[in-house]
């Protein structure tokens, strides 16, 4: 059986895709970006069980050398994940596809679709195709939040499945992008190109932090890249959002938010490329 | 105290109050000699009743000379004119937009202002011309009726089908930022498109209006055209209700020994005395007041008597499971917490139904010769008595399951419920999540839903819109335009309005 570890389930979200989406979290991510705003879904648990004794709420325990997490008994507190000194989270559930899939069915007249981040959703490949499988059963939508670090042109099932990526273009210069995720930027490249010429490519995302990376070139190099499919009728968005400090880890949490007049510019950049849905968040 | 001395004292708190307009002065003065003389005889029992706080006869008095909410058929005034005013049917935009003006303020109800304002973008789309003049045209109409119906109950309803029309009513509305009029999308998937639909929740979120109404579920409810006047009450059009009464759920079961008590005592002898009362009230108003005899409004087909119905209001079905809930000792299992409370929410509301729609109701033959059930909002001075038959302010649950749970209550109400919902300022980014949330909630049985965002100036009280800054201004004595704002305030005081739970979406 295909289990997968759940950080989150969010039932209801309009910042998920397009209407209101049901939202799988996931644990675990192989990329390290210094700006990530929930550092805790990078890492699995060790087990070293440093939160246990914190929990207020005595939702977790060591049962057998590893830790165990009641989220009936949660509080929501975020004690474990700040006293975390490894990226990681207590609060995970391992969920089967088919326990995902009740959930989507008991949301299913709210909702139009479902997305599965992160964490990075396509380290669980198995599991996002079957859920997928029962999504489109349902009539749902089925868009993925990924890191682009998989390469989706390898797997035409679970691109049957998918109606479209939502595809973080972090960084294209080669050295920024290391940099910032200590991983190379090829692959994301590579599927930029690949998703958009597929049709799948529900948008681009890219985090503006201003003296911080290079983001007028990754915007224009997105933009390079996707206006000739927008000229050609593509409705692929590119989702400008704001660097925020929340959540962010204290090595990086001193950058600055972009102003308005930043993100306006990084706007008209896209708008006049041709995109047609240029969004500020 | 005296009757006299009682009528005497409210009277000079009226003519002294300054926070009142002279508008509003006038109106509540008028109310006054209808509560202390009788048109009609109430049943026995009904005044011990009303003072145990069973039943509330919602301020209609006992001498009514014109029934409590009128929807006149506004189509066929548009295609005939009025003989009584001197109106003709208008030629243009221009005429027809002048000509509703001139109608509007001839048309009474319990708030001497229209309750039902027509489907006005249907009355006004096979009237536009030129776009720009529409826009600016209606952008004055819809001024006009802020600012001279001084109170939200009046009511317009829009589509289901996306019109020229209905675009700019909500281009308007979005700038204008007015609580007046309350507007209600007739909303049908079938038949609205995804982008009016989108329009509308970005209103909604932008100004609390429109709300939306289930017309799947609406429109076969009579055998004739309904519309949504004063809350979301939803009546035959070309008539209305001659009037309102509500029961009390919550003092029923105070005064019920257990839940058997309540089902076979208590409910059946407050139905009674409660229908009796209507009877009278009616048969008063049809064959002695003057409305139905003289009325332009009736003589001119625009009103047909045959076309009206009787409205028996219910508050505090929550407050009335959880009492019975607490007799039994299961406190904690609270209406909508709990499957049982609800449970024993469907098996009050089924025994209510059955009491209701075994009395034979006089002139009521649109609903089958009984009344209607309908959800009541409640009223200012109710402190601790939900609307309808709503979950509490402050016990609210999880969307989904307080969408499915209202699912399970609505289909009871024939005559209008609802339920009200704020949103989250980020919601504004995405109005299409809403109307899939909408979209699912009438999918589960709801019938009306109510949103509006959590910073929005305008907002729904409980049936009816204010904007935040008259509420502040009349907490601080001055005199507003509108009269809910008085409502609102008392419901601000009593019934936590802006505590409702925020969903984010």
């Amino acid at each position: 059986m295909t289990r997968a570890p759940v950080n989150r389930i969010i039932d209801q979200s309009g910042v998920d895709g397009p209407g209101n989406r049901t939202v799988f979290f996931f644990q675990g991510c192989n990329f390290n970006c210094g700006y990530c705003h929930n550092p805790e879904t990078i890492r699995m648990c060790m087990n070293c069980g440093d939160c246990v004794p914190a929990c207020p709420a005595g939702a977790l325990q060591i049962a057998d050398g590893a830790v165990c997490f009641d989220a009936a008994k949660c509080r929501g507190c975020d004690t474990c994940i700040r006293l975390c000194r490894h990226d990681a989270s207590p609060r995970i559930v391992w969920m089967t596809p088919e326990e995902a899939a009740a959930t989507l069915e008991r949301n299913r007249p709210f909702i139009r679709g479902v997305t599965v981040s992160g964490g990075e959703c396509s380290l669980r490949r198995d599991f996002v195709c079957a859920l997928f499988k029962s999504a489109k059963a349902m009539g749902l939508g089925t868009l993925m939040d990924s890191n682009g670090g998989y390469d989706f042109s390898r797997d035409p099932e679970l691109l049957e499945l998918c109606d479209g990526v939502m595809l973080d273009v972090k960084c294209a210069d080669a050295a920024a992008h290391h940099a910032l995720t200590g991983r190379p930027n090829e692959q994301v490249l590579r599927n930029l190109d690949f998703l958009v010429s597929a049709g799948k490519l529900e948008e681009a995302r890219t985090v503006v932090v201003p003296g911080a990376l290079p983001n007028e070139n990754t915007v224009r190099y997105v933009c390079g890249r996707l206006a000739p499919y927008w000229a050609a009728g593509s409705d692929s968005g590119y989702k400008l959002i704001r660097f925020r400090p929340m959540g962010v880890r204290a090595s990086y949490r001193e950058n600055a938010m972009p102003d308005d007049a930043l993100m306006e510019r990084l706007r008209a950049i896209a708008l006049e490329a041709g995109c047609p849905r240029a969004i500020v968040t | 105290m005296s009757l006299l001395s009682s009528v005497s004292e409210d009277a000079m708190r009226i003519v002294t109050d300054a926070s009142l307009t002279h508008e509003q002065a006038m109106m509540n003065l008028s109310k006054l000699p209808g509560q202390c003389f009788y048109g009609f005889a109430p049943p026995p029992g009904f005044e011990r009743m009303l003072t145990e706080g069973l039943i509330s006869d919602l301020g209609e008095g006992y001498a009514p000379f014109c029934p409590r909410y009128l929807l006149p058929d506004y189509e066929l005034f548009l295609k005939k004119g009025c003989r009584f005013l001197r109106i003709e049917p208008p030629t243009n935009l221009f005429e027809a937009i002048q000509a509703l003006e001139m109608f509007y303020r001839h048309i009474p109800s319990i708030t001497n202002f229209p309750v039902y304002l027509g489907r006005i973008d249907r009355l006004l789309q096979p009237f536009i011309r030129d776009e720009a003049e529409a826009r600016y045209l209606i952008r004055h109409f819809l001024i006009f009726i802020d600012r001279t119906i001084s109170d939200s109950y009046a009511h317009a309803n829009i589509g289901p089908e996306a019109t020229l029309a209905g675009e700019i009513i909500l281009d308007c509305e979005y700038e204008l930022q007015n609580a007046i009029p309350s507007v209600t999308l007739l909303y049908d998937p079938a038949a609205t498109s995804d982008a009016f639909a989108a329009k509308c929740a970005r209103n909604a979120l932008a100004c609390a209006k429109p709300s939306f109404a289930n017309h799947a579920a609406y429109q076969n409810e009579y055998p004739v055209p309904y519309g949504i006047a004063s809350c979301y009450n939803a009546l035959p059009v070309g008539g209305g209700a001659y009037t309102l009464c509500r029961i009390n759920l919550k003092a029923a079961a105070e005064n019920a020994k257990d839940l058997d008590d309540l089902l076979e005592r208590a409910l059946p002898e407050t139905v009674r005395a409660m229908c009796a009362f209507m009877d009278e009230k009616i048969r008063f108003l049809v064959e002695k007041s003057l409305f139905f005899r003289s009325s332009f409004l009736v003589q001119e087909g625009f009103l047909r008597r045959d076309l009206f119905t009787g409205m028996f209001g219910v508050v505090g079905l929550a407050e009335c499971v959880n009492h019975l809930q607490a007799l039994c000792g299961r406190p904690t299992e609270r209406f909508g917490h709990s499957a049982r409370a609800d449970e024993l929410g469907v098996a009050v509301m089924e025994r209510l139904a059955e009491l209701v729609n075994a009395h034979a109701a006089p002139y009521c033959a649109i609903n089958g010769g009984h009344y209607s059930l309908h959800a009541q909002v409640g009223l200012d001075t109710d402190a601790g008595v939900s609307s309808g038959a709503r979950i509490p302010i402050g016990d609210e649950i999880a969307l989904y399951d307080h969408l499915r749970q209202a699912g399970r209550f609505h289909p009871f109400f024939h005559s209008g419920v609802g339920d009200i919902f704020p949103f989250e300022a980020t919601c504004k980014k995405n109005p299409e999540s809403l109307v899939d949330v909408i979209r699912g909630a009438f999918s589960v049985g709801m019938r009306y839903f109510s949103a509006y965002a959590s910073d929005s100036d305008v907002i729904r009280i409980t049936g009816y819109l204010v904007k935040r800054s008259d509420i502040e201004k009349l907490a601080r004595g001055e005199a507003v335009r509108q009269d809910n704002v008085v409502w609102g305030l008392g419901e601000v005081r009593n019934s936590r309005i802006l505590e409702r739970k925020v969903r984010s979406l």
